[in-house]
């Protein structure tokens, strides 16, 4: 039996109260030690106890958006996984990706996928866009004490708005500060160690209203760049076969690129850069 | 002293069956059976208050009675479900916890408090296969059976049994499982014991779909619903999303929050 059940197997009062239609406010009540935010950290910095995950780029396009991670987590100066999937789908219409401790984000992509899921099947409808974005911005905010230890983790949130206001594009992108904070970007944006230089090499080659497939290989040659400088991002690894993650969310659901469509992109990028290593 | 009158457990208990027993009778009906490619839950229902939920991945709900009484149970389902699937796996989560935990609770409301739920719930699970499926039968008093692929629920649930057990088909096409189970619905409620010819507005429906990965629970409205009464199958793709869509932009008013636009205003 799971945590926060009566020792009799009745469903305790909370659970069948009114309450609210959250499941991390539920869980507050249920079994607290569940949330991230909850747990007391001994005193002092502990940023490298655990992996990093690093650069993840989003980019809106004329269907939706497509967002894309680099497969590497480092501890130090080490490389703690070449293989980590940081992009998630967050419901069927957005994706959610980490940087940061990896541990942290990892476990605060499981709550925020049950925290959509738990919304739709109580309210029998699903939250809009923004209410998404808000409700991620409240569960970062929750990691703020563990955020100063040196446990700081900032996802990206995109997805396809299901119904959107006037003058805004279908495709929708935010980002987040360790604080709480929470940012619409327009067209693209990149987080994680290596953004900077994602971010450049998308600031030149980005026009709005691309289409997905464009997005796809901007997205996979702006992780190239990134990887190219920032020691902590990984690129294409030719040898074992290991390519970004890349993963779209159109009007049709959210969408992860198959192991051959991704090969067949990165192994073009690669090519590219055999001519023109700058891209 | 106010002198107090003896009742005898027996006739407690009896007297609460029976309050319980006629708050379920006077709503209407709902029936689960499986079919070929899964569970097919179908309620009378002319409101857009649910009778028919999901719970999980394979898991539905599905109830008769007091709407406020079911709704409570439904959510702390839902609750408990997530819990557990946060807590160890997806995989772990089964109709047979759910089905324990609510017989418990309805157990417990029965004979501790004055006032008994006036519900009957139905906890399904799809599998595989038809035989895999599973069916749970949770009533008022706390007492749970396992169904042999079809149930009623509701006023006259012995009369429309009836009919689902002498037609059931465990490999039948939707089409004909939802023809069943509108039928069954109709064959009470009819004026000097006639059948009723139920609608689409008249219906909710949804399935457990036996192959589809990850969430198996489809609602089946609008034009999905239609066709399929009308005896014509519908493609896997048409048969309707997981639930409704997020609620339209309002006019006049900002979709975003004070806060979002004053930290959009500053310059990052």
């Amino acid at each position: 039996m799971a945590t926060g059940f009566d020792p009799s197997g009745r469903l305790p009062d909370f659970f069948t109260s009114t309450g609210t239609s959250s499941f991390t406010q539920f869980l507050s009540q249920a079994a607290p030690e569940l949330l991230p935010g909850r747990r007391p950290l001994p005193p002092g910095l502990s940023a490298d106890i655990a992996p990093h995950g690093t650069t993840i780029v989003a980019i809106a396009t004329a269907d939706g958006v497509v967002m894309a991670g680099d497969r590497r987590a480092t501890m130090g100066n080490l490389i703690a996984s070449r293989d980590i999937k940081k992009v998630h789908p967050a419901d069927a219409y957005s994706l959610i990706g980490i940087a940061g401790t990896a541990g942290i984000g990892i476990e605060l992509i499981r709550l925020f996928q049950v925290e959509l899921e738990h919304y739709e099947k109580i309210e029998g409808a699903m939250l809009s866009l923004d209410g998404k974005a808000n409700r991620l911005a409240a569960m970062v905010r929750g990691n703020l004490g563990a955020a100063m230890q040196g446990l700081a983790v900032v996802p990206l949130f995109a997805g396809f708005d299901l119904a959107p206001a006037e003058g805004v594009g279908p495709g929708r992108i935010w980002s987040f500060d360790v604080a709480g904070g929470l940012y619409e970007e327009t067209g693209y944006e990149a987080i994680g160690s290596g953004s900077l230089f994602a971010k450049s090499a998308l600031k030149k080659r980005y026009r709005a209203g691309v289409s997905t497939e464009d997005a796809i290989n901007l997205a996979v040659e702006a992780l190239y760049d990134a990887a190219d400088d920032d020691t902590a991002t990984g690129g294409p690894d030719v040898i074992r076969k290991i390519y970004p993650v890349v993963m779209t969310a159109t009007a049709n659901g959210t969408h992860r690129l198959s192991d051959e469509e991704i090969t067949t992109v990165a192994e073009r990028v690669v090519a590219g850069r055999h001519e023109n290593p700058g891209g | 002293m106010a002198m107090q009158f003896y009742a005898s457990p027996e006739q407690v208990q009896r007297d609460r069956s029976e309050y319980a027993r006629k708050g379920i009778a006077r709503g209407r009906s709902a029936v689960v059976l499986t079919y070929e490619g899964g569970i097919l839950l179908v309620a009378e229902n002319i409101t857009t208050l649910r009778k028919i939920s999901e719970i999980y991945d394979k898991i539905a709900f599905a109830a008769v009675g007091r709407y406020n009484e079911f709704e409570a149970l439904r959510r702390g389902g839902v609750r408990m479900a997530d819990m557990v699937g946060l807590s160890y796996d997806r995989r772990d989560v089964t109709a047979r916890a759910l089905a324990n935990t609510y017989t418990q609770t309805l157990g417990a409301i029965f004979s501790e408090t004055q006032k008994p739920y006036e519900v009957e719930i139905c906890v399904a699970q799809v599998g595989a296969t038809p035989e895999a499926d599973e069916l749970y039968r949770i009533t008022y008093d706390g007492s749970v059976m396992d169904e042999p692929g079809f149930m009623a629920m509701g006023g006259q649930a012995e009369a429309i049994a009836t009919v689902l057990r002498d037609r059931h088909d465990a490999t039948a096409e939707l089409t004909v499982a939802l023809a069943l189970a509108s039928e069954a619905l109709g064959s009470v409620g009819g004026e000097n014991g006639q059948a009723r010819q139920l609608t689409d507005k008249q219906l909710e429906v949804a399935v457990l779909d036996r192959r589809r990965p990850g969430r198996a629970f489809r609602r089946l409205t609008g034009a999905a619903l239609t066709t399929l009464l009308g005896h014509e199958s519908v493609s896997d793709a048409d048969l309707g999303e997981v639930d409704a869509a997020p609620p339209a932009p309002s006019e006049g008013k900002p979709t975003e929050s004070a806060a979002s636009e004053t930290a959009e205003g500053t310059e990052k």
